[in-house]
C-alpha cells in the first residue's frame, strides 16, 4: 500500500479511482500525563508525552485508513491529508483521509 | 496571611517560569539551528508536483511536536491581550514548534532514504488546558511526501 500526499505518482498511471477513504481515532490524555504536563506548564518546553500520544494516534488513524483502502481493493492512497479537532476538554480526534486508487 | 502566601507563590512561579523558560527556549533554538545546518541537504518543497520524473518510491513523512508555554509567558500574554497587538512571547513558541516539526519530518525522510520532500503541509492544533490557570500547549504537525531515488 502506497500512501502519499501528492496527487500523482511519477512514472505510474492511475487506472482506477475508488473514492475517498478515511480513518480516525479519538484519544484522551490520562490523568498521570495530564499531571506531569501541568507541572511542565510552569517551565515550558516540549510535552513529550503529548507528542507521543498524538503521534501514536495519528499512526492508528493512518492504519485504519489503509485498512479501508485495502478492503476496497486499492493499492495506493493519494492526496492524503491530516486533520485534528478537539472534541471535548482533554480529548482529540485525529483524522486521516485520502483518495484510494489503483495504480498500474 | 493567605493573600501574602498567594502573592509569594505567584512571584515564585513567575520567576521560575521566566528563568527556566528562557533558558529552555535558548537551548532549544541552539539545538534547532545546529540541526537545521546538519539537515540542509534534505530539500523541502511546498510545490504539489515533484520535479523528479522517475523516483520509484514515495513515502509519507511527518514530524510533530507539542510545545507548552511557561508560566511567565502565560502571565505576560494575559496582560498584553488587554491591549492587543503582537504577542511576541507566543510567536517564538509557535516558531520553535514549527521548525522542530520540520526538522523531525526531515529526520524521518533521511531515515527512509528520501532527499526531497514535496507538498509539505502544516497543521497547528492548540491543546487547551483544564482551566484558566493551567496553560495550554500547541501541537504542530508537518507532513509531506518524500521521494526515494532509485538506487
Amino acid at each position: 500500500m502506497m500512501v502519499s500526499n501528492l496527487e500523482i505518482v511519477p512514472g505510474r498511471r492511475v487506472v482506477k479511482h475508488l473514492g475517498l477513504v478515511q480513518g480516525s481515532t479519538v484519544r484522551a490524555k490520562n490523568v498521570g500525563k495530564d499531571l506531569l504536563a501541568s507541572l511542565k506548564n510552569i517551565v515550558g518546553g516540549e510535552l513529550k508525552s503529548y507528542t507521543e500520544l498524538l503521534h501514536e494516534a495519528r499512526k492508528e488513524a493512518t492504519e485504519r485508513m489503509m485498512e479501508q483502502a485495502q478492503a476496497i481493493g486499492a493499492n495506493a492512497i493519494l492526496n492524503v491529508r491530516f486533520s485534528t479537532s478537539s472534541i471535548t476538554q482533554g480529548a482529540a480526534e485525529l483524522l486521516a483521509y485520502g483518495t484510494a486508487v489503483v495504480l498500474e | 496571611m493567605l493573600d501574602l502566601l498567594n502573592i509569594i507563590l505567584f512571584c515564585c512561579l513567575a520567576t521560575v517560569g521566566y528563568v527556566a523558560g528562557r533558558f529552555a527556549e535558548q537551548r532549544h533554538y541552539r539545538f534547532i539551528r545546529s540541526r537545521e545546518r546538519e539537515l540542509a541537504d534534505v530539500l523541502v518543497f511546498a510545490s504539489r508536483f515533484p520535479v523528479l520524473p522517475h523516483a520509484d518510491k514515495q513515502v509519507l513523512v511527518a514530524g510533530s511536536v507539542v510545545i507548552s508555554e511557561d508560566y511567565f509567558k502565560r502571565m505576560v500574554s494575559g496582560l498584553q491581550s488587554l491591549f492587543g497587538g503582537r504577542l511576541k512571547s507566543y510567536e517564538s513558541l509557535v516558531d520553535r514548534a514549527r521548525r522542530e516539526a520540520v526538522l523531525r519530518m526531515k529526520e524521518e525522510a533521511r531515515a527512509q532514504g528520501a532527499r526531497m520532500i514535496f507538498n509539505v503541509k502544516f497543521q497547528t492544533f492548540s491543546i487547551p488546558g483544564k482551566n484558566r490557570n493551567s496553560g495550554g500547549a500547541v501541537e504542530v504537525l508537518a507532513y509531506g511526501t518524500g521521494l526515494v531515488r532509485p538506487a
